[in-house]
């Protein structure tokens, strides 16, 4: 096989874009006329996007590139000109030849500038913008002055402390005492707004970035503004009613802490987390997450922007599902029957059994939740011995949105390397059974599951001379096993996993593992090396490479070109 | 360029003998031992028997305070735990599951504070960076215990050290504030 | 006390000695003790401090006036800090040479000890058979001279054994200051003996003990000044224990001592500070003899007025050995050597040159 993935034909050449050629703070800049809108349809660039481009930045509340736009925080004013044109529908000249610019003020004020909303007004040719320019500034202090007026200032016990627009933006664009002295007006706090949302609405800024994403994105129009002027709030159709299965994604999505999640509220604050760029092992969607962890305890989930997979967004399911690791119930010892052993010694009985297994006596079972490059090392152990493979199926509901029907965070990942039966993985299993039942198999190798919910019982595992398994959790399968290998949840180790559409990605260890638990790649490692003779790689960057060499499809694939956010294979 | 060479005028054969060395040593160490021994001039204030004067502003060991109606004034916002630079306060967050502060409207306590007075350094930053003036460095300089885990002080332990800091209590104000208000939503006749 | 009469005189002189070794050993090491507390109180008084005050045994507080006043004056501390070093972890560290570091302190504490097998304490005690000295030798100079050599072995051996830097520059620094402050030591009192014409340092005395204007150190001043401070240097006591220059060298040879094993340096530093004065005050001031002429004691009482003499001699030695610690800084390295190669040897000879001149033409 030639490395299929670098010598696909190269995409046809995009057709020209059409460019504007503008000025930001007095600098030429050419931009497209056109750019994708949220739902990625072009249209005419806005004085925002234009800004981004020319590397400025505009300071916004309401505007997200992945919602509709609304325009209604104002605090993207950006002053602006455009070029004058005089009666005869000229262009104005100056003395020097170049075209006269009419700064925008106020229609009967002309010595008040009038700024634009950057987020919502399209860029016209010649145009000059001043993102920089005193009158912006004023406009966006004064902005956030009245923002301010009746925001509560209880930074002590938000959540959104250290990640708060409002914190931030106080910090670049506010000012630093406040002329406010009238009382200011209090609004309902921890509202419950759904299962897993807190709604304080003294905090709110109304820009309504949550109620457009349940409404355009999540389908699910539960959230609206009720009541007037300084009353105004956000509230849920029915109290708590705001529970569809993306509901926290909001609370990314607040700018400010009136959105918190009650699953984090006052658990920790975030400028102590350590962000750990991970990958969401909940379904075959594989959603890019950023894992917030402090001194080995995991804190949070949070969606990390991806567009080849789940844009900004993942579901609350996924992003809950990570209490699992820190479960007190843990597999921490290494055990020989039941009984506590070093990994040496565990290792080496193994390989001496394995090594000794006629062709054809072992099985192996592998789970599709395992890391590519361990079933890759599994693969290589199953053909050496003769076995017979597979992994276990995990099908369930899916959506239109990111959740997909295969449970399984990784069963690209076990076809390619050949583990799992094809087309359908779990056929082999009652093949398995057989063998055991008849005594052909003495010896199983289970990774990851319990084999005793899919047709292998209790009674088929005692007909085993030998049982070794790994595993995370206690199961009945690993309560019989002969060797008991404790390994690593994926927030813990490295590797990468193929998601449903066949995208690679790759995700880093953000706590330590739990007792005498070890990488199953790194003990894997060694039990191939024992029982193979073959050299392998002791880093999972190089074990990657040779499994990249090794796996037709992916040929050219290294651990470093992979990135952030993966590479999608043929599958 | 800006070096200046000091006379050191070479030393006289009389010096050289380190006589006078001698005689001058012999004369400020007499004096010094008379005036201890017979004046009773010794400067050693002797500790148990006599106390420090500890000044105003003096920075000893940080204690949490309660406001004037017995409540905690800490609401866990980790600010002193993020400054503290030799790492000795430790506190637990309440979580989703925690109990809500012991006054109304301020919602949030620690669980747990923590204060390892092996490790404080008593620098102060924990009280300057208190947005609650919760913390204070008071005047105990002489902190014992018999382990370890003696001198971690818990809340229990630190609030009981830490005694009443009168202050503006901003939550009740807000509460007060808000009650104030007509009542809200608006009730619909 | 009659049986002992019928005992062989060989077994009385057994028995006699083994009773001064126990006598002489027991003194010394209170003198040890105490040496060190005297050292705390003068250095604290001289600093302006009261010294140690607070240790005492718990009835000490129930003798009215007496009891807090002795426990003021500290002279319960000497017991605390014995039973301190017995009872502090005694660390060896993993880098150390084991052999070396653990015989060390041992080789640095017994020669300052053995030294004061020769020096005559008193005069007789009882009869004229029991000389207060536990060994009369007729070559006692020499042998203390070959004795006290032995004492740098230990504070070099310390040095290497440590296998660390600073007592390695510590123990450097020791032997090379030992051996050159020996040999001007040793020509010092050349010229003493010439004029005693006896190398037994009980002859010595007898030859002083006319009273204070036939002490040596009229006689012989220059060689008292180069024999005390030799002495200074010898014992690593200010202004020359570089060897263990706190400031410079953390402790110096004995850094990575702990509890006992650092305690028998201590207890060998003083122990050869008693040595040394008790040396001079054969040597120089007159032994055990009062400074209004004595002859050896006929009575029990006059023995033990003899001893007392010489132990008070002794104590003020030692005192001006602890003053002039606050006296004088510490000298540098190469100050210490020219005082010792380029002054004091030469010195020491024409002192020898000029003494030998004056015994051969006064010699009758």
């Amino acid at each position: 096989m030639s490395n299929a993935a670098t010598t696909a034909p190269a995409p046809a050449a995009p057709p020209p874009v059409e460019k504007i050629r503008i000025k930001v703070d007095g600098r030429d800049v050419e931009v497209p006329k056109l750019l994708p809108n949220w739902q990625g349809k072009l249209e005419p660039t806005t004085m925002l996007q234009a800004i981004q481009i020319a590397g400025g930045e505009v300071p916004h509340y309401c505007y997200h590139p992945k919602l509709p736009v609304a325009g209604n925080c104002r605090m993207c004013l950006v002053e602006f000109g455009t070029p004058m044109i005089g009666p005869d529908r000229k262009p104005v000249l100056n003395e020097d030849g170049s075209p006269k610019i009419a700064k925008s003020v106020l229609p009967y004020e002309p010595s008040t500038p009038r700024g634009a909303i950057a987020c919502a007004t399209p860029i016209s040719p010649g145009m000059e913008l001043y993102p920089n320019s005193p009158a912006t500034k004023q406009m966006r202090e004064a902005v956030l002055e009245s923002l301010l007026i009746n925001h509560p200032l209880d930074c002590p016990i938000c959540d959104q402390a250290g990640e708060c627009k409002l914190q931030e933006y106080s910090v670049q664009h506010g000012q630093a005492t406040s002329r406010f002295v009238e009382a200011k007006v209090h609004k309902p706090k921890a509202v419950d707004l759904g299962p897993r949302i807190v709604l304080d609405d003294e905090r709110c800024v109304l820009c309504t970035r949550c109620i457009r994403f349940s409404k355009d994105i999540a389908g699910d129009d539960a959230l609206g503004i009720v009541n007037r002027g300084s009353y105004n709030t956000i509230a849920a159709w029915k109290e708590g009613a705001f529970d569809n299965n993306y509901t926290l994604n909001t609370v990314d999505l607040c700018p400010v802490g009136a959105l918190t999640s009650k699953d984090f509220r006052f658990k920790m604050r975030v400028w102590f987390l350590k962000e750990t760029k991970s990958v969401c092992t909940s379904c075959g969607t594989g959603c890019n997450i950023t894992v917030g962890s402090r001194e080995g305890a995991i804190h949070r989930y949070e969606p990390r922007e991806n567009d080849a997979v789940n844009g900004p967004w993942m579901c609350d399911a996924g992003r809950l599902n990570y209490k699992w690791v820190a479960r007190e119930d843990r597999l921490k010892d290494v055990l020989i029957r039941g009984a506590k052993a070093g990994w040496n010694t565990a290792l080496k009985e193994i390989s001496a059994k394995l090594a000794a297994a006629p062709q054809g006596s072992v099985a192996l079972i592998a789970s599709a939740r395992q890391t590519t490059e361990e079933l890759f090392l599994l693969g290589k152990l199953a053909r050496k011995l003769g076995a017979l493979t597979d992994s276990v199926p995990r099908l369930g509901e899916g959506d239109r949105l990111l959740v997909n029907v295969d449970k399984n965070p990784n069963m690209n990942g076990a076809w390619l390397t050949g583990v799992a039966a094809v087309p359908a993985a779990g056929g082999r299993l009652g093949l398995i059974a057989e063998a055991i039942r008849s005594g052909q198999v003495r010896t199983l190798i289970v990774f990851g599951e319990d084999v005793t919910k899919c047709g292998i019982g209790t009674d088929l595992l005692a007909k085993l001379e030998t049982l070794i398994v790994s595993d995370i959790l206690p199961s009945a399968t690993t309560a019989t096993a002969t060797y008991l290998l404790p390994g690593c949840a994926h927030a813990e180790k490295r590797g990468t996993f193929v998601n449903a559409k066949g995208r690679v990605q790759k995700f880093m260890k953000a706590v330590e593992p739990k007792g005498d638990a070890r990488a199953e790649w790194e003990f894997l490692h060694e039990l191939v090396h024992n029982v193979t003779g073959q050299n392998g790689f002791s880093t999972i960057e190089g074990l990657f490479n040779q499994m990249a060499a090794e796996v037709p499809a992916f040929s050219g694939l290294e651990w470093a070109k992979l990135g952030d956010t993966g590479v999608t294979v043929q599958i | 360029m800006s070096t200046k060479v000091v006379d050191r005028a070479p030393l006289t054969f009389y010096e050289r003998t380190y006589l006078p060395a001698i005689l001058g040593g012999i004369k400020v160490t007499s004096k010094h031992l008379f005036n201890t021994l017979v004046k009773g001039k010794a400067v050693t204030m002797e500790y148990p028997e006599q106390k420090w004067v500890v000044p105003a502003g003096y920075r000893g060991a940080p204690y949490l305070v309660k406001d004037q109606d017995g409540a905690t004034k800490c609401v866990s916002c980790q600010l002193c735990e993020f400054v503290c630079p030799p790492k000795a306060i430790k506190i637990t967050p309440p979580g989703p599951e925690g109990q809500p502060a012991d006054r109304a409207n301020a919602e949030k306590m620690p669980r747990e504070f923590e204060i390892n007075m092996l490790r404080c350094i008593f620098c102060g930053f924990c009280q300057e960076v208190c947005p609650e003036e919760a913390i204070f460095l008071q005047k105990d300089y002489s902190l014992t215990g018999q382990s370890r885990e003696e001198m971690i002080y818990n809340k229990e332990k630190l609030l009981k050290l830490g005694g009443t800091h009168a202050g503006i209590q901003k939550w009740k104000h807000k509460l007060e504030e808000a009650k104030e208000q007509e009542t809200f939503p608006v009730p619909t006749p | 006390m009659d049986s002992i009469k019928y005992l062989d005189p060989t077994t009385q002189f057994v028995l006699f000695s083994i009773l001064k070794v126990m006598l002489v050993f027991a003194v010394a090491m209170t003198g040890v003790a105490y040496s060190v507390l005297v050292e705390r109180k003068v250095s604290a008084w001289i600093q302006d401090r009261p010294g140690p005050n607070r240790v005492a045994p718990f009835f000490v507080e129930f003798i009215p006036v007496i009891g807090p006043w002795l426990t003021r004056l500290g002279i319960f501390q000497p017991m605390a800090d014995g039973l301190k070093s017995f009872l502090k972890e005694d660390f060896t560290p993993s880098y150390v040479r084991k052999v070396y570091f653990w015989l060390a302190p041992a080789i640095a504490c017994v020669p300052s000890l053995m030294t004061l097998a020769v020096i005559p304490f008193g005069s007789t005690l009882g009869n004229a058979a029991n000389k207060m000295v536990i060994a009369d030798l007729n070559v006692g100079i020499l042998y203390s001279f070959g004795i006290v050599s032995l004492g740098v072995y230990g504070i070099v051996l310390a040095g290497y054994a440590a296998n660390s830097k600073y007592p390695f520059l510590g123990g450097i620094r020791s032997s090379a200051q030992m051996i050159s402050y020996e040999i001007a030591m040793g020509m010092s009192v050349v010229a003493v003996f010439l004029l005693v014409g006896d190398l037994n340092l009980s002859s010595v005395v007898d030859y002083q003990r006319g009273g204070l204007h036939q002490w040596l150190i009229w006689k012989q001043p220059l060689a008292f000044v180069i024999f005390m401070i030799a002495a200074f240097a010898e014992t690593n006591r200010l202004p020359f224990d570089l060897p263990e220059s706190e400031t410079e060298l953390v402790g110096g040879y004995h850094t990575e001592y702990s509890s006992m094993k650092f305690a028998l340096f201590f207890m060998g530093e003083y122990a050869a500070m008693i040595a040394a004065s008790g040396m001079m005050v054969t040597l120089f001031l007159g032994g055990w003899s009062s400074p209004f002429g004595s002859e050896p004691a006929g009575t029990i009482l006059g023995g033990l007025v003899h001893i007392g003499w010489f132990l008070a001699k002794v104590a003020a030695l030692m005192v001006v050995f602890i003053w002039t610690r606050w006296m004088l800084p510490r000298f540098r390295y190469d100050q210490l050597m020219d005082l010792g190669w380029r002054r004091f040897i030469p010195l020491a000879l024409a002192n020898i040159l000029v003494t030998a001149l004056i015994v051969a033409f006064t010699h009758k």
